[in-house]
């Protein structure tokens, strides 16, 4: 693949990418979330997302000559396969009926004969032996006519590789991060069954961001970041430090000028094996002191449980472990409980868990506190009724204190643009007045003036207000523009604690789980 | 500007409002009198107004539109039957009625309710069956319920009537209180719309309580709601009461004005036409208001009303008034449902 460039309606996510794929050779894709790794893979496959956005620049060479690439079905033709990962597997046909799907071998008969080909008998003795074959090249000792329901995850990605290597012209194979839902032993059988098909001649472009499987197998190895290509180095000629530099690396701003050290002031928020049970963001067991008016960093790699803090502390999934504020033990899996001890949540899910978007800016703004602290609330002997001016009178304070963007207090909060609703939703948790402020991936989906703005906030509510600010964020550089402390989340634990002038290698090392293996050397 | 007004009212709204129009036209055309169309508009909005009105608390909740109604309903008409049976008459029965139908009304809602709650997602459809069944149900009650009073039950054998009338017990009460007449013979239910309008009131200030402001937002984002410390089955509970109390208050004043208390499979269908007026009015099955409600029961209810002696006039043929009837008042209900708009 040459001088690959891809832009979504002007925004350029892929320039001027070259990638080598020798025969036998395994390849190593790395980068950060967004990176543009499956932007390349889209690419290379004929996706309609990228026909239907206008194409690409560049061109793709196969066998040194010019392919065209326009549907996956041409990518098959190539001998292109790929190993999903998500698997695309029918869970009530048995393993053979899976590998074989539309590509069935069939043996003619009397109806057949008469309606054509759609009606021909399956060849199951001969299919079954096939895929028996698939199964042993893989080193799998599982039988073939086993249904797939049921079966570990581990297998499964095996039932999808073997189905791949089945279809007899396969050139290239890619594992689009593989790893990501296996268990570690899991993952060692699947490292070896690449080396067996590489072996075979097969050439193999491997997806991940974990640093220690790449060095393990990988021939060379290409970083991706921002949708450039950083480097492309084969791996004796390189080292994990390198490459996870590389991966992570770049300019740092500082927002804040001085780094603090603030281990001296009172520990207001400790968790100890902190257990959150959050879809695709599950926490196995975090350990974490967080000091009081100190503005704390959670960051690492998507999926990886960085996220499922939050929400664990918030009582949002269901939650074990212990939880201390200010020394007292938190009642776990109760939001009310979490409110009145004093957090406040901006939830990365900003349109679907932050705001009510048909309704007002003040009614956003206003809504937690009336329910959990009967603010702007007047009462009649028994009867309730909302403070109407009062609310009034806080939205507009609070558009004018975040520079909320907007028609007015009653404009409803669908029409704002991300940047403006995500100030929405910091000043519906200002409204709680908390002492700890937890916010979620704060500037994700908003522009660079606007994240300044959201940013600056929360710099100035720590320092006027002494607040406690935990900040969740993919984006590594702006934790370490803004924060005193970063902690990394790899796998569901915490990996490491380190300040924001911390190197890049050694965040890239924590972030892609490269620590232990460089430590073990040292 | 002008598309930007149309929005705001909602097209279908104008459709209905220039069909009704055109409906009058042609009723002033035929000669059909029209202090009659009015004053029996007025009195079809009356009745089945508080029965729209408890479409309220279910949709704020996020149970969507109450198809369970019949629930409420037959409580209702149980708290009368309780006052015929201890020969009670006057606005006394009347009140006494709507006190008796509230406690079981509570505890059916709360069965209803929390039914509901376990099937997120697809409430309308078992809704609708739930009040379906808990009509076949009681038609096996109003056999076996010990009521004794003869106006009631059949003189041979046991078993409640299929109609009962309520003339010299509440028949009327509210249609007559403070009444206004006007025109040839015909009269505005001054007391019923004023029950009705009082009932809209104190939904009203309960939606602008702290109670109405966390249904709300149950309602419309659960997941907002329990990051806000809401517990939204609570709040969906106590929306699914509501609406079934409100539903059997409904039926008494139905029942009042109709002059006859309907058993056995009247209440089958009753949901539909509440249901069809709120959304005419403009609700969605997530949002609705106190003015969906007025504007919604006096579009159908006029339409309905205006449409059949048109209908009658035009088509000539004798018999074919009741096929009208069904014809314009399901018409109405399907346009009303394929209408429904789901969040906005």
């Amino acid at each position: 693949m040459q001088k690959i460039t891809k832009d979504y309606s002007g925004v350029v996510v892929l320039k001027d990418i070259d990638l080598e794929l020798k025969e036998g050779e395994i390849h190593a894709l790395l980068g950060e979330n967004g990176a543009g790794k499956s932007t390349l893979m889209n690419i290379l496959f004929g996706m309609s997302v990228i026909h239907d956005t206008g194409g690409f620049q560049g061109e793709i060479l196969f066998e040194e000559e010019e392919a065209n690439i326009t549907s996956p079905l041409d990518a098959m033709g190539l001998g292109i396969g790929m190993v999903h990962q998500e698997f695309m597997l029918i869970p009530g046909f048995s393993i053979t009926e899976n590998i074989k799907l539309n590509r069935e071998i069939t043996r003619s008969n009397l109806v057949s004969k008469v309606f054509g080909k759609q009606m021909e008998t399956l060849d199951f003795d001969q299919m079954n032996s096939d895929a028996r074959q698939a199964l042993d090249t893989l080193n799998i000792g599982i039988d073939e006519y086993v249904k797939v329901a049921g079966l570990p995850v581990g297998y499964m990605q095996f039932v999808e590789i073997a189905r791949e290597i089945d279809k007899k012209n396969i050139k290239i194979l890619v594992f689009d991060e593989p790893t990501a839902v296996l268990a570690e032993s899991e993952a060692q059988s699947l490292l070896d069954a690449v080396q067996i098909l590489a072996e075979k001649g097969i050439a193999i472009l491997f997806i991940s961001h974990r640093l220690d499987e790449v060095m393990q197998i990988a021939d060379r190895i290409t970083i991706l970041k921002d949708g450039r290509l950083v480097d492309t180095v084969s791996k004796e000629d390189t080292s994990t430090v390198e490459i996870a530099e590389k991966m992570v690396g770049r300019k740092i701003e500082r927002m804040v000028r001085e780094v603090r050290d603030l281990s001296a002031e009172p520990t207001i928020l400790s968790l100890k094996n902190l257990r959150v049970e959050m879809p695709g963001e599950t926490v196995l067991g975090v350990n974490l002191d967080i000091h009081k008016g100190e503005i704390f960093g959670i960051g690492g790699l998507g999926g990886q449980g960085k996220i499922g803090i939050a929400n664990g502390l918030m009582g949002l999934y269901p939650t074990r472990g212990e939880v201390l504020v200010n020394g007292e033990p938190l009642k776990l899996n109760d939001s009310c409980a979490s409110l009145n001890n004093g957090f406040a949540f901006v939830s990365e899910d900003r349109r679907g868990i932050g705001l009510l978007l048909d309704a007002s800016i003040e009614i956003n703004i206003a809504t937690t506190a009336i329910s959990a602290f009967d603010k702007f609330i007047k009462r009649f002997a028994f009867i309730t009724q909302i403070d109407h001016r009062g609310i009034r009178q806080h939205a507009r304070q609070m558009i004018s204190e975040l520079d909320i963007r907007c028609q007015g207090p009653t404009q409803h909060t669908r029409r704002l643009s991300g940047g403006n609703q995500q100030k929405v939703c910091i000043a519906r948790a200002l409204t709680l007045e908390p002492e700890i402020i937890l916010v979620s991936e704060p500037t994700r989906g908003i522009d660079v003036g606007a994240k300044r703005i959201v940013l600056d906030t929360l710099i100035k509510l720590n320092k006027e207000k002494g607040m406690t600010v935990i900040i969740t964020s993919s984006e590594l550089a702006e934790l370490r523009s803004v924060c005193d402390r970063i902690a990394i989340v790899d796998r569901g634990v915490v990996a490491g604690i380190v300040p924001p002038d911390a190197s890049d290698a050694e965040f890239g090392l924590l972030m892609a789980g490269g620590k232990k293996e460089v430590d073990k050397r040292d | 500007m002008i598309k930007s007004r149309i929005q705001s009212i909602g097209l279908p709204r104008i459709i209905i409002f220039a069909f009704l129009l055109a409906l009058c036209f042609t009723a002033l055309v035929l000669g059909i009198p029209m202090d009659q169309l009015f004053s029996s508009t007025l009195v079809r909005v009356g009745m089945n107004g508080i029965l729209v009105l408890a479409m309220v608390p279910a949709i704020v909740s996020g149970i969507g539109p109450n198809f369970g109604l019949p629930l409420g309903i037959i409580c209702g008409l149980l708290g009368v039957l309780v006052t015929i049976d201890l020969d009670m008459r006057g606005f006394t029965a009347l009140f006494t009625a709507m006190i008796i139908s509230i406690p079981p009304a509570a505890i059916v809602g709360s069965g209803y309710g929390w039914l509901l709650n376990r099937i997120k997602g697809s409430e309308m459809m078992i809704a609708t069956y739930i009040g379906f069944s808990s009509v076949a149900v009681m038609n096996i009650g109003w056999i076996l319920l010990p009521f004794s009073s003869p106006e009631t039950t059949w003189p041979i054998g046991r078993g409640l009537r299929l109609t009962i009338s309520l003339e010299g017990r509440i028949a009327s009460l509210l249609n007559n209180f403070w009444r206004i007449p006007f025109g040839n013979n015909q009269f505005i239910p001054t007391g019923m719309l004023l029950f009705f309008l009082f009932a809209c009131f104190l939904m009203w200030l309960f939606l602008r309580s702290k109670a109405g402001v966390n249904m709300y937002t149950a309602g419309v984002n659960p997941r907002f709601a329990v990051s806000s410390g809401i517990n939204v089955d609570r709040q969906r509970l106590i929306g699914t009461i509501m609406s079934t109390v409100l539903g059997a208050i409904g039926i008494i004043v139905y029942s009042q004005s109709y002059t006859f208390l309907q058993l056995y499979l009247a209440p089958m269908y009753m949901a539909f036409p509440s249901v069809a007026a709120i959304l005419i009015g403009g609700a969605s099955t997530k949002k609705a208001s106190i003015s969906n409600v007025i504007i919604g029961v006096f579009l159908f209810q006029a339409l309905l009303v205006v449409a059949l002696p048109v209908a009658n006039e035009i088509m000539q043929e004798g018999n074919l008034a009741e096929i009208t009837r069904i014809i314009v008042s399901n018409g109405i209900i399907l346009y009303a449902l394929t209408q429904a708009r789901k969040g906005d």
